[in-house]
């Protein structure tokens, strides 16, 4: 008899181990543990893997961004105590659907907008004012934030907006109207303000 | 560079169930193992970058299963006992109760002799840190009850149905 580790497996192991997860996802919940909680949705731009914080939803991201990354990186910036726990995403995962499916305009959820800082932050907590089916340029936004000649620093608050599709920055546009970068790729940025305009 | 914990959890969740089970037999390896986990959750972000996360994980284990055991034996139950039936949330080893109660038969620092060293892969010097006393008493402890366990397994399922 060889003894090696398999040895004390079991075909049911799978099963047992997703039971003790889920166990483990309301237990670091109810402690207060659960720093970062996170799930992946799908939607027509693709999967989306929504973040959040016991203050509320931190981060977006698309697909091109690796999700594998992105955990990492909310690892390094808030906690370690990160796991998928899809109940603190329930409402977020439902409002993104909705808007997915045009039956959402506005997003009513709790940001935790501390991924970002200073003139960024500032920069992303202007943007949900440029409403559904809108758009405005760089230029406008910076006029929008009260500073009219950081159109440059307005263009990299929206590159690194920690909350695409819920923090509209795909709304904001070039001077010549043509989409400009995304985070989530011009396809994306394309997709949603087509979505946008027919609803 | 730390790893978020779930893929601590998806990656050496496994290990640290069959380690549970081998100590603490299938009963109460499942408690364990939840103690285990929360317990790391909570001192995860205070464990050094470069630490060895299974090792770590099978020392929290290893003191949740001494007090999952003190508590067993302040209960009438007693102690290594193996549920005679499976459940309907499936035993490990269905068809191989003999294995379990082999297992179970073990005294216990050789149970956790073989439970660190050849279901969590860790040096006979680090089971001498966890269980006291020297590294080839460890070394000694998971030979014996290897041992033990083929010859009490063996001799089990040789009255059973023959391979």
């Amino acid at each position: 008899m060889n003894i090696s580790p398999d040895y004390f497996a079991s075909p049911s192991d799978a099963g047992t181990l997703s039971r003790l997860r889920d166990k483990l996802e309301l237990a670091a919940e109810a402690e207060g543990l659960l720093d970062v909680a996170y799930v992946t949705i799908d939607s027509p731009v693709g999967t989306l893997l929504l973040a959040a914080t016991p203050k509320g939803l931190v981060r977006v991201a698309y697909d091109v961004e690796d999700h594998d990354r992105v955990l990492e990186t909310l690892t390094q910036q808030i906690s370690p105590r990160v796991l998928r726990a899809p109940k603190r995403l329930n409402a977020a995962a439902r409002e993104l659907d909705e808007y997915f499916e045009r039956k959402r305009r506005v997003f009513d959820l709790p940001l935790d907008l501390s991924l970002s800082t200073g003139f960024r932050q500032l920069v992303q907590r202007h943007l949900p004012e440029i409403g559904y089916g809108q758009t405005r340029t760089y230029q406008q936004v910076a006029e929008l934030v009260g500073n009219p000649k950081a159109v440059r620093a307005v263009g990299s608050a929206c590159a690194t907006n920690p909350l695409p599709v819920v923090v509209p920055c795909h709304r904001v546009l070039k001077a010549d109207g043509t989409p400009g970068g995304y985070i989530g790729g011009r396809a994306a940025k394309t997709a949603l303000l087509r979505l946008e305009a027919s609803a | 560079m730390k790893q978020p914990f779930e893929r601590i959890v998806q990656v050496h969740g496994g290990t640290v169930l069959r380690v549970c089970r081998v100590i603490l037999g299938v009963h109460d390896a499942e408690d364990a193992w939840s103690e285990t986990f929360l317990a790391a959750m909570r001192a995860y972000p205070e464990l050094p970058d470069d630490a060895n996360a299974e090792a770590w994980l099978v020392t929290i284990a290893h003191h949740k299963a001494i007090d999952v055991v003190r508590a067993r034996k302040r209960q009438p139950a007693p102690v290594g006992e193996i549920p005679e039936a499976p459940t309907a949330l499936g035993l490990p080893g269905e068809g191989d109760h003999d294995l379990w109660q082999a297992v179970a038969a073990l005294p216990e620092k050789q149970r956790q002799a073989v439970a660190y060293h050849y279901v969590a892969g860790l040096a006979y010097s680090e089971i001498a840190r966890l269980l006291g006393g020297s590294s080839d008493a460890a070394r000694r402890a998971a030979a014996d009850g290897v041992k033990n366990l083929r010859k009490n397994y063996l001799s089990a399922s040789r009255e059973g149905a023959p391979s």
